[in-house]
């Protein structure tokens, strides 16, 4: 008897998963939808807070920003970039697109942080988390548009979702590797004047790996803005729609155009976070 | 003196369960069976001495032998798995968590090998973090701050950042740091082995200035024999995690415990080491000025020396007096202040040997050897300089001739 087929051994995980998360969204329903409201709030405040920027303000604020943190030139080209996008009629998307991004980026940050310090102090939380972390990145994002369908409904709050279990890795990992990476000795002698924990973490550790935090926080904007598109499929609204919308229509104008105005985003953003880091960096430790 | 810190039967261990290995080493089996029976690394193997207040103590030993552990286990960066620390009679082994970062901030401060500088901070910043963590008011603690960055000669360099300054001053900011805290002990973990050698000596000479002035028990770490020998008062020689021997550097290098510490000072510069006080001859013959050439001439007579040492009334040196002189002073009628000759050199008594030996060829007479009230300690023969350097017998032989 040769072994070819595979026996009659079934196993249904996916059928496990799937009553769990419906049990999920049946029993946490307060806390979903309280997530839900926060978050869509936020997402639609920060909207119409970029919507009053005069465009020509915005513009300016871009260009001091490039200025800044790279140079002056970056900073023309980065406003140029802007008035493009404007050009092509996607201002408004553009707002959104942002909005969902700032807000995805600063509730990574939110959670991300604490749990890196997190992974950094204990074996056993990082044991838990570093496959969960794993699974996070290597899983398709589209799997887990599902769930968030289902708990969030179509919309930007299940963008979030989505953008958020994408990119949160990054910052958590970073933050879990700067912490540990601070100088031994440096710690060392936090602790030799009679730190408590919390000065230690406070008043060295951080500030010492600030620069690769920010290397973190550089990584998870930059993969927030990669989910832009996958996110339209849950009903984002912003750049990604418009790209999506081109597809369906077979349009290769507004596609490029919706490409392009996320490939300019991506610059600006990379850019400037980089030069957050770069200035942090010449103060901080980790060299 | 008084003790300040009692160590006793202090062992580290480092591995999954420390303090299964204890038994092994109550019963006195070496560090390499127990790695090969447990695992385990054994740090420090049940050190007992005591240090004393105000001492520079110096713990000397190549890397490996578990100096840098047993420093940390003053102010517990590392908690001894066995045994008991008592600084001032309180036994910080057995701290509890505020205690121990009390005694870390009033009576402990620590400089490290490699700075430990935060350097997201001012050199202000770093000086005064001791006090900021004390919550001790900025005006104070700025004021504190800034006079110990003058005492380590930083002034004006108070608002650069760590990474703008030389390693030497770097560790000057490190030593700040630590005496802006105010503490009774100072740990040095190889404080000056990053720095190259010029800067090496001259950070020392500050060291044992700074001591000089403040008082302090300075526990000093270093793999220098040298180093240690020149700036501790007592040494303790590691190797393995033991403590081998605890001495003055004289006693060690006069009697040391066994071959490895043999062979560890064979390279030591004697003559860095031993001062004349420790090759000096006490005078047992001397004239006073009150007294008459006669009395010089008996003196001389009586100890088969062909010189004297002339001292006033208090023991202050003079001069010295030869036989020949004497005699013909007295065919002469002369006063004995008339035949003194002033041309001796004078050194102090804890001049180093090294720096005697110039002086011994230029003089024909034997050196005087003088305290700090200039009254004469001693004499040392030109040959004793010599002899110094090389004999492991120190002691001086008898003759008085040159």
């Amino acid at each position: 008897m040769l072994m070819i087929q595979f026996p009659d051994i079934t196993f249904e995980a996916g059928k496990y998963v799937d009553e769990f998360v419906s049990f999920l969204a049946n029993n946490l329903e307060v806390l979903f939808d309280f997530i839900f409201f926060i978050t869509s709030r936020s997402i639609s405040g920060l909207t119409d807070f970029l919507m009053i920027i005069p465009w020509w303000l915005f513009i300016v604020i871009i260009f001091l920003l490039g200025w800044y943190f790279k140079s002056l030139f970056s900073g023309v080209l980065y406003g140029l970039f802007i008035f493009l996008i404007g050009s092509f009629g996607l201002w408004e998307e553009m707002m959104i697109t942002i909005s969902i991004i700032l807000t995805a980026v600063i509730i990574c940050l939110i959670i991300g942080i604490p749990l890196g310090i997190a992974m950094a102090f204990n074996k056993w939380v990082s044991m838990i988390l570093r496959p969960i972390l794993d699974a996070m990145q290597t899983m398709p994002s589209f799997v887990y548009l599902i769930p968030a369908i289902f708990f969030f409904g179509l919309g930007n709050v299940s963008a979030i979702f989505a953008t958020l279990i994408y990119s949160l890795p990054p910052v958590i990992r970073l933050t879990d590797l700067a912490i540990r990476g601070v100088d031994k000795e440096v710690v060392e002698s936090a602790h030799s004047f009679g730190s408590s924990r919390w000065q230690t973490l406070s008043k060295v550790q951080l500030p010492q790996a600030l620069p690769t935090i920010m290397a973190g926080v550089n990584q998870t904007t930059m993969m927030a803005l990669a989910m832009v598109v996958i996110a339209s499929m849950v009903g984002a609204s912003g750049l990604g729609e418009q790209v999506l919308v081109s597809i369906n229509r077979i349009d290769i104008a507004l596609g490029f155009e919706a490409g392009i105005s996320i490939v300019f985003l991506a610059i600006i953003i990379d850019r400037i976070t980089n030069g957050i880091a770069e200035k942090v960096q010449r103060r901080g430790g980790n060299q | 003196m008084s003790v300040q810190i009692q160590v006793k039967n202090v062992s580290k261990i480092f591995g999954s369960k420390p303090k299964s290995v204890i038994p092994m080493i109550k019963e006195g089996l070496s560090k390499e069976e127990i790695l090969k029976k447990t695992n385990h690394t054994v740090g420090v193997y049940d050190a007992t001495f005591d240090i004393q207040k105000g001492e520079v103590f110096v713990i000397m030993g190549l890397s490996g032998s578990g100096k840098s552990t047993l420093i940390r286990c003053f102010n517990l960066l590392n908690k001894p798995t066995d045994g008991s620390i008592l600084i001032d009679g309180q036994d910080i082994t057995k701290c509890s968590r505020d205690e121990l970062k009390k005694v870390r901030q009033e009576k402990i401060a620590m400089v490290f090998q490699h700075f430990g500088l935060f350097s997201h901070r001012t050199i202000l910043a770093n000086v005064e973090y001791g006090l900021e963590i004390r919550n001790v008011p900025k005006e104070k603690r700025r004021e504190i701050a800034m006079q110990n960055i003058e005492t380590v000669g930083l002034k004006g360099y108070e608002d650069k950042y760590p990474d703008e300054l030389s390693g030497g001053m770097q560790q000057r900011v490190g030593l700040a740091r630590a005496l802006t805290n105010d503490p009774d002990i100072l740990l040095m973990d190889e404080p000056f082995s990053a720095l190259d050698p010029l800067i090496r000596r001259e950070m020392q000479l500050e060291l044992l200035d700074i001591q000089e002035r403040l008082q302090k028990t300075i526990i000093f770490i270093t793999h220098d024999v040298n180093e240690a020998f020149r700036i501790g008062d007592r040494v303790a020689v590691m190797k393995d995690g033991h403590v081998e021997q605890v001495g003055t550097p004289e006693e060690i290098i006069a009697s040391p415990a066994n071959d490895y510490i043999s062979e560890f000072i064979k390279d030591i510069d004697r003559s860095k080491v031993f001062q004349a006080s420790h090759i000096m001859t006490k005078p047992n013959a001397l004239v006073s000025i009150k007294d008459g050439i006669n009395v010089a001439v008996k003196e001389m007579r009586e100890n088969g020396i062909s010189s004297v040492f002339v001292v006033d009334r208090s023991r202050r040196l003079q001069g010295i007096v030869t036989i020949d002189d004497a005699i013909q002073g007295i065919k002469e009628h002369k006063q004995l202040s008339d035949l003194i000759k002033k041309d001796i050199t004078v050194v102090a008594e804890d001049e180093y040997i090294n720096d005697l030996i110039p002086k011994a060829l230029e003089s024909s007479f034997p050196l005087a050897v003088v305290n700090e009230e200039q009254k004469l300690a001693g004499y040392i023969l030109r040959v004793h300089v010599l002899s110094g350097l090389t004999s492991d017998d120190v002691t001086e032989s008898e003759e008085y001739v040159h």
